[in-house]
């Protein structure tokens, strides 16, 4: 509660300052968004009343068309629609979806794809973003204020890649991201909270495109997550998939359809599988595009013998989870469902049979999600009396597992996956060379083995180890997951304490240059802020080098080199660095300094890189170049 | 009808009127306004109002506006330090819900 002070006459403040902060449920569907008034989580509708705004984007010449009407003009105008872009965040075109590949024109950009638009090429990020700044500027003219910051919700299941691409597509969109956080935890929040009820829950949220299974433990307000799975690539759409294909072959039309036709039969499939979770049976019917009519009589019988197996896919994950917690369905006290495709009467008794318990869905599948990033945003914001119950903690958990490489290209695993985050683990690592004086670190995600079977996430060097024989060195490595899920890993060698640090950067290859570049874009502001950004890249890479090139020399300098040859890479240094100090800001005059130090140490490094040393570039040690 | 201050509410309230140098006591309101409905307002009175209701308590004079007074009934003004911060608190028995700041309420 905050404490009031004794005010003059007549100037006792006004009644104080609500921080406007809303909850996102950004999904690959349906977008909403929500917040607390009066101590009450609750969406906030368009003009129109409706809450959900549908996940798609159309771009027009010159205009731009989110949700509803952008969906309506799907048929017509297929290219340029963007539905289901959650599929694509944080992924290159190697790894884009199927499906999307065929409804999209996709191109591989630096590092992620892009769909090609009449609008130009649009990253995941940039779609995403422009439905963000829909639900802000809804939010805003309905709560009659600026906000001050969003929790923004991401399936369980996001890799690092995708989860910074979620909070760059809030940056464009002109959002301060009080965090992310999980929608099945989201959800308990909307549960746990409300009802106040202790135990093991499990919450089973089945949207449009992803599944997600959570075990979350209830212990006095405070929620653990016990742990995650799921399927990145199952949702209501793949129910949609099936029965369309199910339609067409009823109605006498060939598998494969003019797109927008496609687009009308899924519509139709849609509705159809919506209707069926009300109704016994129902009459599909839609005109296609060459004035065709379809009708079709379904039953919910024969929807639920065509999607059972969908159903039962994923009851799998939920059981693996449940190992993975040490639980058995027997355990669990009660399951949350989450997503609209809960509606569907055979998904709600499977998951009934599977737990022995009828579902908790007293309230809103669609909504849950964001009613509860709502009210994580409200305690973010400082609007929540500091009370006991409203200072409840999250502890969230890492979905896959993170290491490092080390010697023969192995894996050792350093934060294990269901780890409860914020976390920050360590473990000691030594040198393998005698007077070994760097180590590079490659930091992987995944749970295999070996390093090219799992995810690349950052690789850095820790210079200046003082020169020990080998194995005296203790270099500690800590790896630390903040509340959003993002990682930083800091190598310090602990008796001379020298200390390498990185944050880990979207590994998808989205820089910092290309979110600049479209923060640039959002807001048509000038080109200064790329070109320092430029000048200050080539800055760090040129100080980087002398740093390496002047270790190098120190090393082996003496050594390997004669005094002419060691005088000429001592001049490279000079020049690089006189142009740093002179602080001229000339970005290509750095550039070409740091190519000319590069070619003239180029002989040096070679020979440093004996086959002895080549050897050990395949596991964790390396020396300075 | 009763509008009570804890000891040391007395004591800090008296202490801030002798700094300021004057008051005739101090003044408990609600306006209508604020998350949930309601918000509490607390001034230094320089003088009391025809309509005020006034109490005594623990020796400081409390003034109430008659709007203000069902809504405030059986409050008990309290002085409370919470980590870093100190203030006044309502210990309202009348307030259902709290709106999450605890500035304002709904009866
Ligand atoms: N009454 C219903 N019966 C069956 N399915 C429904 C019903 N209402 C909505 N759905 C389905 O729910 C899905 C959308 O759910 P939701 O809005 O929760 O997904 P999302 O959050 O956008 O997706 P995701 O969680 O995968 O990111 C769609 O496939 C929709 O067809
Ligand atoms: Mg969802």
């Amino acid at each position: 509660m905050a404490l009031l002070q004794i005010a003059e006459p007549g100037l006792a403040a006004a009644p104080h300052q609500h921080r406007l902060a809303v909850g996102i449920d950004l999904g690959t569907t349906n977008s909403l968004v929500a917040t607390v008034a009066s101590g009450l989580a609750k969406a906030l509708p368009d003009a129109d009343g409706h809450a959900l705004l549908p996940s798609v984007v159309r771009y027009t010449e010159g205009a731009l068309i989110v949700g509803r009407e952008a969906r309506a003009g799907q048929a017509d105008d297929p290219h340029n629609t963007i539905a289901s872009v959650k599929r694509l965040m944080g992924r290159s075109l190697a790894d884009a979806d199927e499906t999307m590949r065929s409804h999209y024109q996709l191109s591989d950009g630096p590092g992620m794809v892009g769909i090609e638009t009449r609008a130009g090429r649009k990253t995941p990020v940039e779609v995403s973003a422009d439905i963000l700044r829909a639900l802000r500027e809804r939010a805003e003219a309905s709560l009659g204020g600026e906000l001050t910051g969003a929790v923004i919700t991401v399936p369980a299941y996001f890799d690092d890649a995708q989860r910074q691409a979620t909070k760059d597509a809030a940056r464009i969109a002109g959002l301060n991201v009080l965090r992310l956080l999980n929608e099945p935890t989201a959800a308990a929040i909307a549960y746990g909270l409300d009802n106040a009820a202790e135990g093991t829950y499990a919450v089973y949220d089945l949207g449009g495109g992803t599944f997600d299974i959570s075990i979350l433990k209830l212990t006095r307000g405070v929620f653990e997550v016990l742990a995650t799975n799921g399927d990145p690539a199952l949702g209501g759409d793949d129910f949609d998939q099936r029965l369309a294909v199910w339609l067409k072959a009823q109605a006498g039309l060939p598998a494969e359809l003019p797109i927008e036709d496609e687009r009308r039969i899924l519509a139709l499939a849609r509705s159809t599988k919506e209707s069926l979770s009300a109704v016994e049976q129902t009459l599909a019917s839609v005109t296609l595009g060459d004035g065709q009519v379809i009708r079709v009589a379904v039953t919910r019988a024969q929807f639920i013998e065509l999607t059972a197996e969908l159903v039962s896919r994923s009851l799998r994950p939920v059981r693996k989870a449940l190992r993975d917690a040490g639980l058995g369905p027997e355990d669990i006290k009660g399951v949350v469902m989450v997503g609209g495709s809960t509606r569907m009467p055979h998904v709600q008794s499977a998951v009934a049979a599977l737990f022995g318990t009828a579902p908790l869905n007293n309230l809103d599948p669609d909504q849950v999600v964001a009613l509860g990033a709502a009210m994580q945003a409200d305690v973010l914001a400082g609007n929540r009396k500091s009370g006991s119950e409203a200072d409840w903690l999250l502890l969230d958990v890492c979905p896959l597992s993170l290491g490092l490489e080390t010697m023969g290209g192995l894996v050792e695993k350093i934060v294990p996956r269901n780890s409860t985050i914020p976390t920050a683990r360590a473990q000691d690592f030594t040198t393998y060379k005698d007077g070994q004086t760097a180590m590079s670190v490659h930091v992987v995600q995944g749970e295999r083995e070996i390093v090219s079977e799992c995810r690349s996430l950052a690789r850095f060097t820790l210079r200046g180890i003082p020169p020990m024989v080998a194995g005296a060195a203790r270099i500690r490595v800590t790896f630390q997951i903040d509340a959003d899920g993002l990682l930083s890993v800091t190598a310090r060698e602990q008796t001379s304490g020298v200390e390498a640090h990185v944050e880990v950067k979207p590994s998808y290859g989205l820089g910092d240059g290309e979110v600049a570049r479209m923060l640039l874009d959002a807001y048509g502001t000038g080109e200064i802020d790329a070109a320092t950004r430029m000048l200050r890249e080539a800055q760090v890479e040129a100080r980087r080098l002398i740093d390496a090139t002047e270790a190098a020399l120190a090393a082996d300098g003496a050594a390997l080199l004669s005094p002419p040859e060691r005088d000429i890479v001592q001049k490279a240094i000079f020049a690089l660095a006189e142009l740093l100090e002179t602080d001229e800001g000339d970005t290509r005059k750095i550039r070409a300094a740091t190519d000319a130090l590069n070619t003239a140490s180029g002989d040096f490094a070679a020979r440093r890189m004996d086959a002895s040393i080549k050897r050990a570039l395949a596991g964790r040690s390396l020396e300075t170049i | 009808m009763s509008i009570t201050v804890t000891e040391k509410a007395a004591r800090h309230i008296q202490k801030t009127l002798d700094k300021r140098g004057k008051g005739f006591g101090l003044r408990l309101a609600v306006k209508t306004s604020g998350c949930s409905g309601m918000a509490y307002a607390l001034e230094f009175a320089d003088e009391s109002l025809p309509e005020d209701l006034v109490f005594e308590c623990a020796g400081v004079r409390l003034l109430v506006d008659p709007r203000s007074l069902p809504y405030l009934d059986g409050t008990e003004l309290d002085f409370v330090r919470e980590g870093l911060n100190e203030g006044f608190k309502f210990n309202n028995p009348n307030a259902k819900a709290e709106c999450g700041c605890g500035e304002s309420f709904a009866v």
